[in-house]
């Protein structure tokens, strides 16, 4: 089977999850009594009851759940996401302004936890059971331990109120201008901690495994230099494994996103989210639910095509 | 056979003599120790472990933290009477007359400080450890229980059992877990046991992979056949010879998800969305000294009420996964076992 | 001088259980192009003599004492970088299990042509002219599109081929083969043990051939060290071995291999099974398992010494270890070498080898009528 067709099969075969994903989020949502309509409504009391539900029709809130959801599906189909009723803006655009936001985020995050698990990792697997291995076990065993929202809160303390290295918030500048990088920092290494920590033990016994495996006596009894056996013949062996629990990881990066865009204030997707569960914004809810779900779904399908690419015993099918 | 050139033959050396005559030392084969069970050697192991230990008496302390808290009662009859915490968690101090304000740093009185209603920051950080410990200790076993019968049921019928069952894993790996639990409790709203529900919602899915797999792999072993073609019933075959054998792997998995449930738990009291606000849960805690940070209130920064609730967190999850990381190697280090034979490597 | 120069080499490892002793007071010598045997059941400590001529004993283990001489130089006291030119370049080991000792993740060709880079200090070309030329030596056919291949799309025995064709890459003077042919069918085993015999022949390579199989070792070897429980009972060349052997356990051992025609009604076996090395009992290790074993066997340990004299042996003379040789036991081994069709008597001059085969299969195939195909793909 050809790369091509293995990739075309995969992403057909999400489309039923996806499918699924948007029906029980959207069962999910309209069990919520109340919807944005109603805290409108307690809010302006002279609208009239005819109004209201004139205002209801407007947003498709009207008609029983499947209805809704047909309407809301065909739209969706058509490219319209429905809209944000708060501040009347179609979803699209209301995701599209802060979707870099947490892209920028999340991949800052990402390259903190592989910068720092793999050499980690590497190191720790070789040197196991020294001091270095075990203050590199400490350093990842705290790191999942952390609530990424308190070690966010504890940046802060230290480093922007303390140490005034950072302002507490960062300052609106556009996302692309080098001067943000510094602001990423923060929020960047509470996003990529949980991960790093828990790539870095990943990395530690998968290269500790294959470091026992008979292939690396071989290599060492042909004579390569010990740095040769590790980094050429044990590594790529090591990142196969690495990479399905990288891929899982995305998942943890999104959780992570809706925490610490809200500790950093951070004008992202994540915070929209939790915003959207408050204000009960359907639509926005539906919205980036299956966006994530999309994401991570791409995430793992990126794996596998890593996992081929690393293990040539593995086939597209 | 005589015509063959070169063949040997040995006579004489009588293997059954040995087997007759009576030992000629006290040496054995077998050596003592061997027949210890696996659970007996994963204990032995686990106590060795010194960091496994600390974890335990670290999560041990603060459950009795917990409960010796404040008394309890149940239905007007007081169980536990004793009250290690000076002041009720929800207690606003200069209401009751005490000469204490907002924002007071730690002191011997108040060894946290208070936080910003004049409440004891200490007292509520040990009250507090009733919710997460809890929440943590129920949803895993719940969300385990549940795992299991559902893997155990996946993995054993296989077929479209297996693939319907499966269809329904991806959907809920789809979502990362936090977002499903932010839903839920959005539909159910705030409280312990809609917290309860949603992280269960989340958690079991997980149990009931790892338990497939187990099944998957266990059911290629012989006995499982053997107990199968003896005319054993399904449900017998499943809980009696193939959920024994991938409990160990599903004990690992528990004691290791419980800090990820605490933090989960945590998570959602500090967006708002876990128990009302007010409530001395430490992740609720911090939501509301957020702002206290974010903003600076001018002058001092109240950093105790971020530290403590925090920390509480921290130390307890750390706990939880040094106890977790020492069941794993305690159960795994059997089959490392068969090393120590031999200096064939 | 010997090629190779062992003495008194002492291996332990430090477990949880306590230190094992896999390999204690061994001596022997390898001359230049000579076929050494190393024999014993699994866990006499025949792998861990092995990597210890590499310095290559994993991190739990330790050589305690002891000097290893190669060319008269001693690999023990050398530096870390002079002990890595000697491996794989004048040293080459074989691998018991090739699918393991294979990298899963890189050609069999390239894993080849990157010893032959890096110890002759080749240019890419040219390695993979030298590599795919190793590989048609090996018997492997199409050479120059198997370079190319994964180790999984080799048969077992083509992937054992590539692991020898390593193993000579860089023209060794030393080929360590740990039970080469082990995970292979007996049919395939014969074919390789064969292009194994010629191509030391034509390299000019030494081997130390370690195997639990005796039939191995009278197929290939010229002389033989049998080890017992970490330590060397017996040495003698593979005539003597096979017609005369003097330690009871070499007895055992011979008593065990199956033959076709034998009227016996079960397979002689010996008793038990090698000690834990972690509680090795006390004297002679060999004594629970021992037919013959005295009281005295409980207490004194038997040194190698030369069975006619009982004198203390070099380390390279005719030797076994048993009290019976020193004059500390009250009986006789007494057990009979019957040789069929020949007198036993005159059976130690012979020069032809000797056949006490493995269950009666023909070892003389010829190795080019391979008919191992490619694996599945």
């Amino acid at each position: 089977m050809s790369l091509r067709r293995f990739v075309a099969i995969r992403v057909a075969s999400t489309i039923p999850i996806l499918f699924g994903v948007s029906v029980f989020t959207f069962a999910l949502v309209h069990l919520t009594p109340g919807d944005p309509i109603d805290q409108l409504v307690a809010l302006n009391p002279q609208i009239s009851a005819a109004e209201e539900a004139a205002i209801r029709a407007r947003y498709g809130l009207d008609g029983p759940v499947w209805q809704q959801y047909l309407t809301w599906m065909s739209n969706l189909l058509r490219g319209d996401f429905g809209t944000v009723i708060a501040v009347d803006q179609p979803v699209g655009p209301y995701i599209m302004a802060r979707l870099p936001e947490t892209v920028a985020l999340g991949l800052f995050g990402w390259a903190i936890a592989l910068l720092i698990a793999i050499p980690t990792g590497i190191y720790a697997a070789v040197n196991k059971d020294t001091l270095g291995d075990d203050l590199s076990r400490v350093f990842a065993l705290s790191g999942i331990s952390l609530p990424n929202f308190w070690l966010g809160l504890m940046l802060i303390l230290v480093f922007a109120l303390w140490l005034d290295l950072w302002p507490v918030l960062a300052p609106d500048k556009p996302l692309l201008s080098p001067a943000m990088l510094w602001y990423l920092i923060l929020p960047g290494v509470t996003i990529g901690t949980a991960s790093s920590a828990t790539l870095m033990r990943v990395m530690r016994s998968s290269m500790a495994e294959e470091l026992n495996k008979e292939y690396v006596t071989a290599a060492r009894a042909k004579g390569l230099p010990e740095r040769t056996v590790v980094l050429k013949h044990v590594l790529r062996n090591s990142l196969i494994s690495v990479t399905t629990i990288a891929a899982f990881l995305t998942a943890g990066i999104f959780a992570g996103a809706v925490v610490v865009e809200q500790v950093f204030a951070w004008p992202g997707l994540g915070r929209a989210f939790v915003q959207a569960i408050i204000g009960r914004e359907v639509d926005l809810i539906m919205a980036i639910t299956l966006f994530t779900g999309v994401t991570i779904i791409l995430a793992n399908l990126l794996a596998d095509i890593v996992y081929a690419v690393l293990d040539p015993r593995i086939r597209y099918d | 056979m005589s015509s063959e050139r070169g063949r040997i033959r040995i006579t004489g050396f009588d293997a059954d003599a040995v087997e007759r005559r009576e030992p000629l030392s006290d040496w054995t084969e077998n050596r003592a120790g061997e027949t210890e069970g696996r659970w007996e050697r994963g204990w032995r192991e686990f106590r060795q472990n010194r960091s496994a230990m600390l974890g335990l008496y670290v999560v041990a302390a603060m459950a009795l933290l917990a409960v010796f808290a404040r008394p309890i009662t149940v239905a007007g009859v007081t169980v536990q009477p004793f009250a290690l915490a000076p002041y009720r968690p929800d207690a606003i101090l200069y209401v009751q007359g005490l000469d204490v304000s907002a924002y007071e740093a730690p002191s011997l009185a108040h060894p946290f400080g208070t936080d910003g209603s004049a409440r004891d920051v200490f007292s509520r950080v040990l009250y507090g450890g009733r919710f997460s410990l809890s929440i943590g200790f129920i949803v895993v076993f719940v969300t385990a229980a549940i795992g299991l019968v559902y893997g155990a049921v996946a993995g054993y019928y296989g077929g479209w059992v297996d693939e319907v069952m499966m269809r329904v894993l991806d959907l809920i790996f789809a979502f990362p877990g936090l977002l499903l639990a932010l839903i839920i409790v959005a539909v159910l709203g705030k409280g312990y046991w809609e917290l309860v529900l949603a992280f269960t919602a989340i958690g079991w899915a997980g149990y009931a992979r790892l338990i497939r797999g187990e099944i998957l792999k266990v059911k290629e072993n012989e006995y499982v056949t053997a107990a199968k073609a003896l005319g054993a019933r399904d449900r017998r075959v499943i809980f009696r010879h193939v959920v024994p054998n991938a409990v160990a792997p599903l004990i690992v998995q528990a004691s290791l998800s419980i800090g990820t449930v605490v933090i989960g738990v945590a998570a959602l009291g500090f967006l708002g969305l876990g128990l009302p606000p007010g409530s001395a849960e430490w992740g609720t805690m911090l939501d509301q000294t957020r702002e206290t940070i974010v903003q600076g209130p001018g002058g001092t920064i109240p950093w105790w009420v971020t530290v403590f609730p925090g920390g509480a967190i921290f130390l307890f999850v750390m706990s939880m996964n040094l106890i977790g990381d020492g069941i794993n190697d305690a159960l795994d280090a059997q089959e490392g076992e068969d090393v120590a034979r031999g200096g064939e490597v | 001088m010997a090629l190779l120069e062992v003495d008194d080499l002492t291996v332990n490892y430090y477990t949880e259980e306590g230190v094992v002793t896999a390999v204690e007071d061994l001596s022997f010598r390898i001359d230049r192009g000579e076929k050494f045997g190393v024999v014993g059941e699994s866990g006499a400590g025949k792998s861990v003599t092995a990597l210890s001529l590499l310095r290559l004993v994993e991190r739990s283990g330790r050589i305690e004492s002891g000097e290893i001489r190669f060319k008269g130089e001693d690999l023990l006291s050398m530096s870390e970088s002079a002990v890595r030119d000697v491996r794989g370049n004048e040293i080459a080991m074989i691998f018991q299990d090739a699918q393991t000792a294979l990298n899963p993740v890189y050609t069999v060709g390239e894993q080849i042509a990157e010893t032959i880079r890096h110890h002759l200090d080749y240019g890419d070309a040219a390695a993979r002219e030298r590599t795919v030329r190793l590989l048609d030596d090996v018997g492997i056919p199409e050479p120059e599109a198997r370079y190319d291949d994964y180790p999984h799309e080799f048969s077992g025995g083509m992937q054992q081929r590539a692991v020898i064709a390593m193993a000579l890459s860089c023209d060794p003077d030393l080929l360590i083969a740990d039970e080469p042919t082990t995970a292979l069918d007996v049919t395939i085993e014969a074919k390789i043990l064969d292009r194994l015999d010629r191509l030391a022949a034509e390299y000019d390579t030494a081997i130390q051939l370690i195997t639990h199989d005796l039939g191995v070792i009278a197929e290939v070897c010229d002389r033989v060290l049998v080890m017992y429980a970490g330590r060397a009972v017996e040495r003698a060349s593979v005539e003597e071995l096979y017609y005369d052997p003097k330690h009871p356990y070499t007895v055992g051992l011979m008593s065990a291999i199956p033959r076709i025609g034998d009227r016996q009604d079960r397979l002689q076996t010996i008793p038990g099974t090698m000690p834990d090395l972690v509680e090795v009992p006390s004297g002679c290790s060999f004594h629970p398992r021992c037919p013959f074993a005295e009281e005295a066997c409980t207490r004194t340990r038997p040194q190698l010494v030369d069975p006619a004299t009982g004198e203390r042996a070099g380390p390279d003379e005719r030797s076994a270890a048993c009290l019976a040789y020193t004059g500390d036991l009250d009986g006789e081994l007494d057990y009979e070498v019957e040789v069929r069709g020949r007198d036993a008597g005159a059976a130690t001059a012979e020069s032809e080898p000797p056949e006490p085969d493995g269950g009666g299969v023909d070892r003389g195939a010829d190795p080019d009528a391979d008919s191992e195909g490619k694996a599945d793909e």
